[in-house]
């Protein structure tokens, strides 16, 4: 196959493409530009688009000896990713920015100019199996990422390889090592790669600015406090809310809802906090829309939040109903389905969550 | 193989080679009072004195450098700060909008660091700067300007500048001009003091010479302030140890490249002409960019004889790039850029060229070992790969 790899210039993408090249594959190397302003991420290299980082993919691209460019993505990365995500956290929810970026960005910006240059598919570093068309948690649990990728569908599936889901993420850089890319001790990169930072609210208020609203006890109504725009916020939040704590009843207070409208942070005890019934819309089905209730588990956050759960579609929407209560459950993260497995978990679809109860 | 990217850098001249490889075995610091001192100050003063009267320079104005960056922001920095010095109000830097980085981002650091104004002198629709527009900058105030900067001929669409009558207006008023002729030397006619600049860039590898060594043609009663300090070597302009072997690459290349230039660039341009006209033939809404190339301005043709610039409307120039690239065909997006990122081309934008097209756009240049084969390679590529690249990542996003 022709295979375009993305390489981020981390050790993942890097063993990736390697391992593409092992296999057999016509591999090109791609490093994907996302900062609109290049240069300006240049220190502080935990992102995945600072010059450092395309420098080191490029020297991957050397040993493994394939060709390597640099495309710009920073207009569709911007337009799609960034202000997608500012514009979320305005109206209250909170979005999964690494699952917008492989749903809009690498399966379907870069898929899509990959297929019409002539190539069969693209690879990337993600942590996740799949053969088959059938996507699989990886081996390595800690570092599972087909949460980030549940909602891609059968056709971008279709196009792509993660040759690295069915390694440990140690066994990948001892991999490294042994093949001599000098990525093999770089750290992982955790932060969200356009607010190299890491202050998410800092970002967010530069760009929404000051939107004042209310801290309210969601039982009494009472006003507890003022805050500078519910983007700073989350459901499940507990820190930060410049509130005395615990609550005169003794409970600790979270943040239980957000109402952009309003600007109203409603903040309760831990229990308001237990969802029961998720709403999602946007569903992606791995096998079509279920005639009827679906058996699985429902993980309903990048890491973590697992529940086992009923789900339905219901007219192009997404029900699931958790068989024990999950608690953090936010609006504008996905929720994704599995069916447990020995050989790994499998992906049965995805959804955007839309309104808990 | 087939290179199409001379205007990045072209190979060196077998002469060239020859000489230098001799040269790099001898031994003797220029700089230096005994024997092999005096040989090696013998060999670079016989360099600069061939290279003057190839340029039709002093061998006095000839200040080896390390290459076209160098030269550049030596001319720019040196003669603002020079002038700024002999004069405080004299802060103001005409320089056009289609400078190489090289000058651009010097003449922005003044801006940002020294409290120089820019002012940026407007291109035409083919990337050239008129008198007219010159005239007006300096007009508003001649007194407050410290320099001039426009390039000979640019390097992604090879238009030529008026520099002669360019230097003789900016000399009315008593400016300096510094011409970039990094991509004019042995393409055009160069001759320093007929141009009647006060200083010219020129660097060894674009035109046949090795990598790291330059020449700022610097006129005799023109001052600038050095970058470099240290021993002295250079005028006082430019300190540094001179590198002796690549001065002998250097000069030997300047001097077959301006010797043929006539011959080759009547050769070049004719194949640069079948390459043109075979991609409009080929791909027939494919735009060449820049000056046609069919007038003549101070004795050379109005554009660079090897250059061909083309936009391919629908097209990314990035993927017509990888696409050559796999079948061996080399060409350039436009000026390389360290982080390898394709930013649409400021000289494109300034000459009015919307940024989806700006994109979409790549340069062929031709050299001394082009042929008419590498002609016939791109033009049997040229057809398929625009047709692959066409809209290539925006059909299905569109639908």
């Amino acid at each position: 196959m022709k295979v375009l790899a993305a390489m981020s210039g981390g050790v993942d993408s890097s063993v990736a493409a390697a391992r593409a090249v092992d296999a057999g594959h016509e591999v090109v190397g791609v490093h994907l530009a996302l900062s609109a302003k290049p240069g300006t991420l240049r220190t502080g290299a935990r992102g995945c688009c600072t010059k450092e980082d395309a420098a080191d993919a490029r020297r991957v691209a050397d040993v493994i000896d394939i060709p390597f460019y640099v495309w710009d993505f920073a207009q569709q990365f911007t337009a799609e990713v960034v202000e997608d995500f500012v514009a979320e956290y305005a109206t209250g929810r909170t979005p999964n920015p690494c699952l917008r970026c492989n749903e809009r960005i690498k399966f379907t910006a870069l898929l899509d100019r990959a297929r019409d240059l002539g190539f069969d598919a693209v690879c990337t570093g993600h942590y996740a199996r799949l053969d088959d068309g059938v996507l699989r948690r990886a081996v390595d649990v800690a570092k599972d990422q087909s949460y980030v990728l549940a909602s891609l569908t059968a056709d971008q599936l279709a196009h792509a390889l993660f040759p690295v889901g069915d390694t440990t993420k140690a066994e990948i850089r001892a991999e490294a090592a042994r093949r001599g890319l000098a990525v093999a001790d770089k750290p992982d990169s955790h932060d969200i790669c356009f607010i190299p930072s890491g202050n998410t609210r800092a970002f967010l208020t530069e760009r929404l600015g000051s939107r004042p609203g209310e801290l309210v006890d969601e039982q009494t109504g009472e006003v507890l406090g003022h805050h500078h725009g519910v983007y700073g916020f989350t459901v499940g939040q507990r820190r930060g809310l410049g509130l005395p704590h615990p609550a005169p009843d003794g409970h600790r207070r979270f943040v239980v809802g957000l109402q952009a409208e309003t600007g109203t942070v409603r903040v309760g005890s831990a229990q308001r906090l237990d969802v029961g019934v998720i709403e999602a819309d946007r569903p992606v089905w791995a096998a079509g829309a279920p005639e009827g209730p679906l058996e699985c588990v429902a993980q309903v956050r990048a890491h973590g939040g697992c529940a086992s759960a009923v789900a339905q579609a219901v007219n192009d929407r997404m029900l699931v109903q958790l068989r024990e209560p999950l608690r953090g459950v936010a609006r504008g993260q996905a929720v994704a389905l599995y069916r447990p497995d020995p050989d790994g978990d499998v992906v049965l679809g995805s959804a955007t969550i839309t309104a808990t109860r | 193989m087939t290179y199409l990217d001379h205007a990045a850098t072209t190979p060196m001249l077998p002469e060239a080679v020859a000489a230098m490889s001799q040269a790099l075995s001898t031994l003797g610091n220029a700089s230096s009072l005994h024997g092999s001192g005096r040989r090696a100050r013998r060999t670079v003063e016989e360099c600069r004195e061939s290279i003057a009267e190839a340029l039709g320079a002093r061998p006095s104005e000839v200040v080896f450098t390390g290459g076209g960056t160098e030269g550049d922001n030596l001319a720019v920095k040196g003669l603002f700060w020079q002038r700024r010095d002999a004069e405080a109000r004299r802060r103001r830097i005409l320089a056009s909008m289609i400078e190489h980085h090289a000058v651009l981002d010097a003449v922005s650091w003044l801006a940002d660091h020294e409290g120089a104004e820019v002012e940026w002198l407007e291109v035409d629709g083919y990337g050239r700067v008129h008198p007219e527009t010159l005239r007006a900058a300096l007009e508003r105030d001649p007194d407050s300007v410290a320099l001039v900067s426009v390039m000979w001929a640019n390097n992604e669409v090879g238009t030529v500048a008026p520099v002669r009558e360019l230097a003789a207006l900016a000399a009315e008023y008593g400016v300096p001009l510094h011409t970039d002729a990094v991509q004019a030397v042995g393409q055009l006619p160069v001759h320093f003091g007929a141009s009647g600049t006060a200083a010219l860039t020129l660097t060894g590898h674009k035109l046949g010479g090795p990598y790291g060594a330059g020449v700022l043609l610097l006129g005799r009663q023109v001052e600038a302030t050095p970058l470099l300090h240290g021993g002295g070597q250079e005028r006082d302009v430019r300190s540094g140890t001179l590198d002796v072997p690549a001065i002998v690459g250097l000069a030997t290349a300047i001097r077959h490249a301006v010797a043929s230039q006539p011959h080759s660039a009547t050769g070049l341009g004719r194949l640069r002409d079948e390459l043109v006209a075979g991609i409009l033939s080929k791909v027939p809404d494919a735009v060449l960019n820049g000056d046609p190339g069919e007038h003549v301005l101070d004795g050379g043709p109005s554009r660079l004889p090897g250059n061909a610039h083309v936009t391919f409307p629908g097209c990314e120039g990035d993927s017509l790039l990888m696409l050559l690239d796999a079948r061996g065909i080399e060409c350039s997006t436009g000026a390389a850029c360290t982080a390898g990122v394709a930013q649409p081309s400021h000289v494109l934008l300034a000459m009015g060229t919307a940024p989806a097209a700006a994109r979409g756009s790549l340069r062929f240049s031709l050299g001394h070992t082009s042929t008419a084969e590498d002609v016939a390679e791109l033009l049997d590529a040229i057809e398929p790969v625009v047709a692959r690249a066409r809209g290539a990542g925006h059909r299905r996003a569109a639908s």
